[in-house]
């Protein structure tokens, strides 16, 4: 026998990092990373914290509406709702910001309701829905795609004018018109029954929509990821789908499904708001910033806070949520950190 | 082993008879498009114990051939034999079996690793899929694979991303040996790497076929590589083997005008032989030396593999072809002891076949350990 000679690798001293440890490690290095994941948190927080703010701060009940309530502003009480004497608006203007925390911080809306303690309350659907509506539709798209990809043949050519299909309309037309018609009904899919009104309604739809937008780039990784030799090696080995699925196939797509997750959160969120502005999403008396903009409209002239309040904070939510998404993309992407680093 | 031409022959443990590969083009829907022959017809036979090359330029189809004798791929027609048993239309659960015994190591060692596994996990693949021993047993396997390969056993916690080309490669092999495989189909192996590490790699194939009693199928496109290992080589085209002989009656004297022409284009060859003379380490071929070879240049273009091929393959290159070569496609023949060609009119018949010197590693590896 001949004696091979053992090769040693340059850094045999330094400890093995996965290429997730490794991304972390670059996410807690990334400074726009922390700072967007900051101001997210603290908006998720404060939001969450609503009830507490409504019940214990501004002793309100955002839900209800206080035409002729009275309310105190620098120890004169005043009416929430003053009549209009000139031609603008609704016949009535609300009590506009008073800056105290306790008497409506951003004034009333224009049945009288605290817009503070419901952009709080709106806020919390808002975030729910887009969060939840992402994380469905990246866990839903990642399986067709997957699926598609995979085993390729006659599934992969149904699953395809499946997503063409719902592709070839726009998507605020698409989900509009679903709202429509399932607003008024409720939803009825077999065992799957939402009633009419339920948040989940606005989840499902927003999450249908964009499925194929991840689904098809997921299907054209594992296309890719099929011609791979390691898949080949896999096979050649005699593993089965399950175990190539599991060890091969899912590790690689887990990184892109990541990066879409925070993205999409930002677009279904934007599309929550749109719906829900037009009046086909959250439904009344519960709030999302779509609604409290909606809300807003009548008294741009005379009290624009209660529309641009929402509007700002969707904005910054949005803007953040794609940081984030921007972050999470170049620690994942050996490529695009080069790229960065050039 | 080096004398089963005379009393023992070795049994055939892989085999193929009148392999075809097509591949369908331009399909659109359901049906029609045209079908690419990769592979047309191929019969071989690869005997314990000995390497196997299979030459060819680039789109021959021998990565077409070597998938289908490790059953990646289906295969369209003609059977394929290992161990006495036909696998050609086994299912991938029936396959499972028989993929302990015949295994393929892939050319791109950067592909052929998923970047996301440890090495470790990767090597032990294949013992978890069949079930080998428990969790310390594997372990234990995995270490001994890594020495095997000339790795170290501290490497198994590491990522493929962390290694040369070279070493995965490595890795690769020890994934490939961890079933004690009979038979390991090559497709080009060394063709990714620095030609430094080649020699490396390639001595680590010899050391292994020692150890093991290992049978090869050694695919390459590089002339050099494919005699330094190879008992008998297989010269491909256009998914047809022109030639089969042993290796060095092949190098020596090439029946077919497509090995003559491929043999002419490799320069490496004559002084290879003539500086090993120079090293003491091997007695030059006398024909390689007095002869030195002519350049032949090919002309005429590569007939379309998606086109109905007739008559001789390569008789629109070759500068021998008649009109006989057009009508009749030439079968695989034996045109002396032990040499096979597809041509109507093999180089062999104006002189005597060069007296050759048989066996595996008949010459020493001209590559020295590092």
């Amino acid at each position: 026998m001949t004696a091979t000679s053992t090769v040693t690798t340059p850094s045999a001293l330094a400890p093995a990092r996965g290429p997730w440890r490794t991304a972390l490690a670059d996410l807690a290095r990334d400074r726009t990373a922390i700072a967007s994941f900051a101001i997210l948190m603290l908006i998720v927080v404060v939001c969450l914290l609503a009830p507490v703010y409504a019940h214990y701060i501004a002793h309100t009940d955002p839900f209800q509406s206080n035409v002729s309530g009275t309310t105190v502003v620098n120890g004169k009480t005043v009416p929430v709702l003053a009549p209009t004497t000139s031609g603008l608006g609704l016949g009535v203007t609300p009590i506009g910001p008073t800056g105290d925390v306790h008497h409506y911080f951003l004034g009333a809306d224009s049945q009288g309701r605290d817009v503070m303690a419901r952009l709080l309350y709106g806020g919390r659907n808002s975030l729910l829905i887009g969060l939840s509506s992402a994380l469905i539709c990246c866990v839903a798209a990642a399986l067709l795609g997957v699926i598609a990809g995979y085993f390729g043949g006659v599934v992969d050519t149904i699953l395809n004018w499946f997503f063409d299909v719902i592709w070839a309309f726009p998507v605020y037309l698409l989900a509009i018109s679903l709202s429509v018609v399932l607003l008024t009904n409720g939803l009825r899919l077999g065992p799957l029954s939402v009633q009419a009104g339920s948040l989940w309604l606005p989840i499902l739809i927003i999450a249908a929509v964009y499925v194929p937008y991840v689904a098809r780039p997921v299907r054209g990784q594992v296309l890719a990821l099929r011609g791979r030799e390691f898949i080949q090696a896999s096979i050649g080995i005699g593993g089965s789908d399950v175990r190539i699925l599991r060890r091969d196939v899912l590790p690689n797509i887990a990184p892109m499904v990541l990066v879409f997750l925070p993205l999409m959160a930002a677009i279904n969120m934007l599309t929550e708001a749109a719906l829900s502005f037009l009046s086909v999403g959250v439904q009344p008396p519960a709030a999302s910033w779509g609604t409290i903009i909606n809300d807003g409209l009548g008294l741009l002239y005379t009290r624009p806070t209660v529309a641009i309040a929402p509007g700002l904070m969707v904005v910054i939510t949005a803007v953040t949520l794609n940081l984030l998404g921007d972050s999470v993309r170049s620690a994942l992407d050996p490529k695009a950190r080069l790229r960065g680093a050039a | 082993m080096s004398e089963w031409r005379g009393a023992v022959v070795p049994e055939v443990v892989l085999s193929a008879q009148n392999l075809i590969k097509t591949f369908q083009l331009n399909r659109r829907g359901l049906g029609g498009g045209v079908a690419l022959h990769a592979v047309d017809g191929v019969s071989l036979e690869v005997r314990a114990g000995e390497t196997l090359g299979i030459v060819g330029e680039s789109g021959c189809g021998k990565s077409t051939l070597a998938r289908c004798l490790v059953r990646l791929t289906d295969i369209t027609s003609g059977t394929v034999t290992f161990g006495g048993r036909d696998i050609s239309r086994l299912s991938r659960r029936q396959l499972r079996p028989v993929r302990k015994e015949l295994q393929l190591v892939f050319q791109d060692p950067y592909a052929s690793l998923n970047p996301r596994r440890r090495v470790g996990d990767i090597i032990a693949e294949p013992l978890e899929v069949h079930g080998y021993g428990d969790r310390r047993a594997r372990d234990n396997r995995v270490r001994d694979l890594l020495h095997v390969v000339g790795l170290d056993a501290t490497h198994a916690d590491r990522y493929p991303h962390e290694f040369s080309g070279g070493q995965r490669q490595r890795v690769g092999i020890a994934r490939a040996l961890a079933m004690e495989p009979k038979v390991i189909v090559a497709d080009e192996p060394v063709s990714a790497l620095d030609v430094s590490i080649q020699a490396q790699v390639l001595n680590l194939f010899a050391d292994l076929q020692d150890q093991l009693n290992l049978t090869y199928v050694f695919i390459a496109h590089d002339l050099g590589v494919v005699r330094h290992v190879s008992t008998r080589i297989a010269v491909m085209y256009l998914g047809q083997i022109m030639e089969l002989a042993e290796s060095e009656s092949l190098y020596a004297r090439p029946a077919h005008p497509y090995t003559e022409a491929l043999l002419s284009a490799a320069p490496e060859i004559a002084s290879e032989v003539a500086a090993q003379a120079e090293a003491g380490i091997a007695t030059p071929n006398v024909t390689d030396m007095a002869r030195p070879r002519e350049r032949i240049l090919l002309t005429g273009d590569v007939p379309d593999p998606v086109d109905g091929l007739s008559g001789c393959v390569f008789r629109t290159r070759c500068p021998y072809a008649v009109e006989l070569c057009a009508a009749e496609r030439p079968p695989l023949r034996e045109v002396a002891p032990g040499r096979h060609a597809a041509c109507h009119f093999p180089l062999l018949t104006a002189g005597a076949i060069p007296q050759e010197v048989p066996g595996m590693w008949s010459h020493p590896p001209v590559f020295k350990h590092p």
